[in-house]
């Protein structure tokens, strides 16, 4: 059962919903703020801060469990976890370096776009670590679902649902997750010199290989392979996967705090931080991922890194004309998968679909849920799609 | 069990029902005659039963959207079928409703190592798609129990789990996109081979929501690569709190064990009886199974041996051979079967906080005396569900109703520690009127409305779940 540490403020946070539910007025939701600026502006006149909703209200570290309220910063979060050598599976992303923007993120926003990192391919996504929410929607009704154990099938999922809403559901309160011990050690094998479709390959033997591979990544001719566990796991794991991928390239192994480097790199995308252009964020199959980027490339100028085994690729383009938007989305229908436009100036945001449009089936049934909680659409209005 | 009173219209019109789906359908795939339709009158639950107005068993997508286009004309209602092996009555028929079978639909579609999945028409078998991709290294990880009978449309419909998943977690982290069949017949693709689909995720609502939003006809599923070797210890205690205590030792020390299961004396008793595993005759067992390279599964033994000395176990044995882990869970894999040979017995399912187990194992003790009923304990430690059996005498008037006032109780402090209902059988219409004891009907309001966004008239799977009276409004104005 989740328990509102911070109750006084969920009360307030429903009456005020009730109030611009009652008189149509459309609210921004704000956690930390750090993406405020880009994607789909909100058509809002008022903002509604989730940082009177902060606080870990329960942590049980033997039952993998915490229950936090969704105003806290993430940091906050990690460093509890931390203190007992455990951590979020999901490894969230921190855009602020992508972005350029400041502020403090919070666990929040990371659950409102089921925000995950390299190791989702093995670990899960940040939905899959969501065990149980608390949320207001927008009628200013207080909903809890799930709860706080690992294994619930009483009644449908709304936490999944709630994961990766964009808050345009309902705002998220409390949010329980499982989280997981940290490893006592991590390796990263490094190829150097693959081609995109060489290195995915690779990743793809990598992660079709009993050894629990966390991490795999490729991009500017370097292809990275990490597992992790107990340092005499490791000290096996890793050399025996340098020895199945000789067929692919040579790997140098790579640990400590050298590794811990690269994986940030990979999370953070730090390949486009701090450089003039559009950036977007697409999910393929992943023996897809290398094709479809050398057609875009036929057609302009376009970089890629490839995360989670080359089933996401961020890619950098230019921002003249429509960023690419025109020829991304054919490509990725062609072969499924979805493409987001994940950074741009205000001009190329107001021209195309930041999200990839639904189809018209999915959408109208998009449009019925959104309007089951939110009927007079007063949540985040304009920011997702639809 | 309080079910709907049959739609005097569709009964009415039940002959050109039947006769609409027979010309829709090749022949032989629906069945009406009374007799015939009897085998499907009810599911592993068999305490309930209705015979169905008829049965229908497409063989592709498009039959089924036919099946569900010509019910939504007639207002008839649909329950949808896999195996049947639900415990929790979730595919129980009602006199009115046509039962949509996809038993038939049991294809392999496509096969991908490169990409780490399978697609599947969902009336295959949960064992028998691991039993697709086995030979070449790979596993499906969601493992009910049931996994030999039970089709992947229940797994889905139930988010069922096993014994494996505190380390792969259970169907909803394993499916990666379905084919969904609206109830008026319209054709879905809910996410597919790649991680993220964009948009509301509509696959998480789907998976787990019982059969009432619609009909999955295909399944992509993650497939894993399988470890290179497992191996379990067994671990007698004479305390089951110490075990307790243990279990949470052993996650908070950072090793993540594929299974820990947890057995008490008269599990163990009865399933040594039984299986003659050689357990020791102790307060409460733990098997704890770890995966790896020889190397890594000694290491990792190590380590677990280490931590439940300080909890001064009775007994530890580590398995040295195929032979030894086999017969370490020869007792475990018998413990229904054992129980069974005992008494009758109740099946519960819910979860706890692992830390509330002692709490929770010593108040079912004190309700075992006070009801008169013995009980016996056996459970995934790791993850809380636990699966008490309250032992009863079928033929002993009155221990039926007593046996099932028992078990709400406890499902009651379930909730009451901080856990709930249901772990994996699911609601179905056993759990249904308990739901207010996890829920408050703002909470069951906001799933309802979910219903109605997929099915606005209520037709799909009616009186499941969701306590009857608190959808008695909606059926009716459908
Ligand atoms: C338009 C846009 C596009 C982005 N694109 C991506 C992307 O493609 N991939 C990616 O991984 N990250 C993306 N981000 C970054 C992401 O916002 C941050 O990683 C994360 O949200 C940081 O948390 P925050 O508290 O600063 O969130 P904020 O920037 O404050 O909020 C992020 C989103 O979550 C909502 N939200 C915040 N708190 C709650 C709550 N308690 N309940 C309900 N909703 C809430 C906000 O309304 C907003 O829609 C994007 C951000 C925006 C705004
Ligand atoms: C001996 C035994 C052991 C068991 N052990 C476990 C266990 O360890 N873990 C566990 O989780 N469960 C277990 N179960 C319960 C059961 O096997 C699962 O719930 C299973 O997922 C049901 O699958 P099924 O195909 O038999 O579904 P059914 O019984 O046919 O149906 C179950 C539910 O799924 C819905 N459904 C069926 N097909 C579809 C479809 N195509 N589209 C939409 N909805 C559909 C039905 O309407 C119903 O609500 C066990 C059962 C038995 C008898």
């Amino acid at each position: 059962m989740l328990n509102a540490v911070y109750s006084g403020a969920e009360a307030a946070l429903a009456e005020e919903l009730r109030a611009a539910h009652d008189e149509g007025a459309p609210v921004e939701i704000v956690g930390g703020g750090t993406r405020r600026a880009l994607g789909q502006p909100v058509q809002a006149a008022r903002a509604l801060s989730t940082s009177a909703l902060s606080g870990i209200s329960l942590y049980e570290p033997g039952a993998l469990t915490l229950v936090v309220g969704a105003g806290t910063p993430l940091a906050d979060v990690e460093a509890a976890l931390e203190a007992e050598g455990q951590r979020l599976p999901f490894e969230p992303m921190d855009h602020r370096g992508l972005l350029g923007s400041a502020g403090e993120p919070t666990i929040g926003g990371v659950a409102a776009i089921n925000n995950s990192g390299p190791r989702r391919v093995q670990a899960g996504a940040c939905r899959d670590a969501m065990l149980g929410v608390r949320f207001v929607d927008g009628r200013g009704e207080v909903i809890r679902n799930g709860g706080r154990v690992m294994k619930n099938v009483t009644g449908y999922d709304l936490v999944k649902l709630m994961a990766g809403s964009w808050g345009v559901l309902g705002v998220l309160t409390e949010i329980a997750f499982k989280v997981l011990p940290a490893p006592e050690a991590a390796a990263t094998i490094v190829i150097e010199g693959l081609d995109d479709a060489a290195g995915v390959a690779a990743l793809s033997a990598a992660l079709g290989s009993p050894w629990d591979v966390n991490g795999a990544a490729h991009g500017a001719g370097r292809t990275l392979i990490r597992v992790e566990g107990f340092e005499k796991q490791i000290a096996h794991r890793a050399p025996a996967l340098v020895d199945a991928l000789k067929a692919h390239g040579t790997g140098e192994i790579v640990t400590g705090a050298a590794s811990d480097a690269l994986w940030r790199g990979v999370r953070d995308v730090e390949a486009f931080q701090g450089r003039e252009g559009a950036v977007w964020r697409l999910s393929v199959k992943p023996s897809d991922a290398p094709p479809l980027v050398a057609s875009l490339r036929a057609k302009g100028d376009f970089e890629a890194v490839y995360d989670w085994g080359g089933g996401l690729v961020w890619l950098f383009t230019p921002e003249a004309g429509d960023a690419g938007a025109g020829a991304i989305r054919a490509e990725t229908r062609a072969r499924g998968g979805h493409a987001t436009l994940v950074r741009a100036g205000a001009s190329t945001r107001a021209a195309v679909d930041v999200f990839e449009p639904a189809p018209a089936a999915i959408g109208a049934l998009e449009a019925r849920l959104r309007a089951a909680f939110d009927p007079k659409s007063i949540l985040n209005p304009g920011r997702m799609r639809g | 069990m309080e079910m709907p009173e049959p739609n005097p219209h569709v009964m009415a019109n039940r002959d050109e029902i039947i006769a609409r789906l027979e010309t829709a359908l090749p022949d032989g795939a629906v069945i009406s005659a009374l007799e015939a339709v009897r085998v499907y009158e009810c599911d592993a639950l068999s305490a309930y039963r209705c015979p169905p107005l008829a049965v229908a068993l497409p063989g592709s997508t498009e039959e089924v959207a036919a099946v569900l286009k010509i019910c939504h004309e007639f207002g008839a209602p649909v329950v949808p079928r896999g195996s049947g092996t639900s415990l929790a009555g979730g595919a129980l028929p009602t006199a009115d409703c046509v039962i949509l079978g996809v038993a038939k639909m049991n294809r392999v579609l496509e096969t991908d190592y490169d990409n780490r999945f399978i697609r599947v028409e969902t009336g295959r078998t949960n064992l028998s798609v691991t039993g697709a991709v086995e030979a070449d290294g790979f596993f499906y990880a969601p493992d009910p129990s049931s996994q030999l009978a039970c089709a992947i449309a229940g797994n889905i419909a139930m988010n069922s789990g096993g014994a494996h998943c505190l380390k792969y977690g259970v169907t909803t982290n394993n499916l990666m996109g379905v084919k969904l069949v609206t109830m008026a017949g319209e054709v879905l693709e809910i996410g597919g081979p790649w991680l993220d689909a964009g948009g509301l995720d509509l696959l998480g609502v789907v998976c787990g929501s019982e059969g009432q939003l619609g009909v999955v006809t295909e399944a992509t599923l993650r497939i894993l690569a399988k470890p290179e070797g497992a191996r379990p210890i067994l671990m007698g205690f004479d305390e089951s709190e110490v075990a307790g205590a243990c279990v949470s030792d052993i996650i908070r020390a950072g090793v993540l064990p594929v299974a820990i299961e947890f057995m008490d004396r008269p599990c163990i008793r009865a399933c040594e009886a039984f299986a003659h595993a050689g357990y020791p005759d102790v307060e409460a067992l733990l098997i704890v199974e770890v995966e790896g390279s020889e190397d890594e599964i000694d290491d990792q033994l190590a380590k677990i041996k280490e931590i439940a000395a300080r909890h001064s176990p009775r007994e530890m044995r580590e398995s040295r051979s195929a032979e030894e882990s086999a017969l370490i869970w020869k007792g475990r894999k018998a413990a229904f079967g054992a129980m069974g040979q005992i008494a009758d017995y109740m099946c519960l399912d819910g979860t706890i906080p692992v830390s509330a187990l002692p709490k929770v194992l010593g108040r079912i003790g004190e309700m075992s005396r006070s009801y008169g009923l013995d009980v016996a304990n056996v459970f995934h430690a790791g993850d809380g569900n636990m699966h008490p059996l309250i032992l009863f005498d079928a033929n002993k008037p009155g221990d039926l109703e007593l046996c099932e006032e028992f078990g709400a109780e406890v499902l009651k402090l379930c909730v009451e520690v901080g856990g709930c209902l249901t772990g994996e059988h699911g609601v179905g219409v056993e759990k249904r009127d308990l739901m207010l004891h996890q829920y408050d009907p703002a909470d069951l309001e906001a799933q309802m409305r979910v219903k109605d966004a997929f099915d606005p008239h209520w037709l799909l799977n009616p009186a499941k779940v969701f306590p009857i009276r608190l959808t008695a409004q909606r059926r009716e104005a459908a």
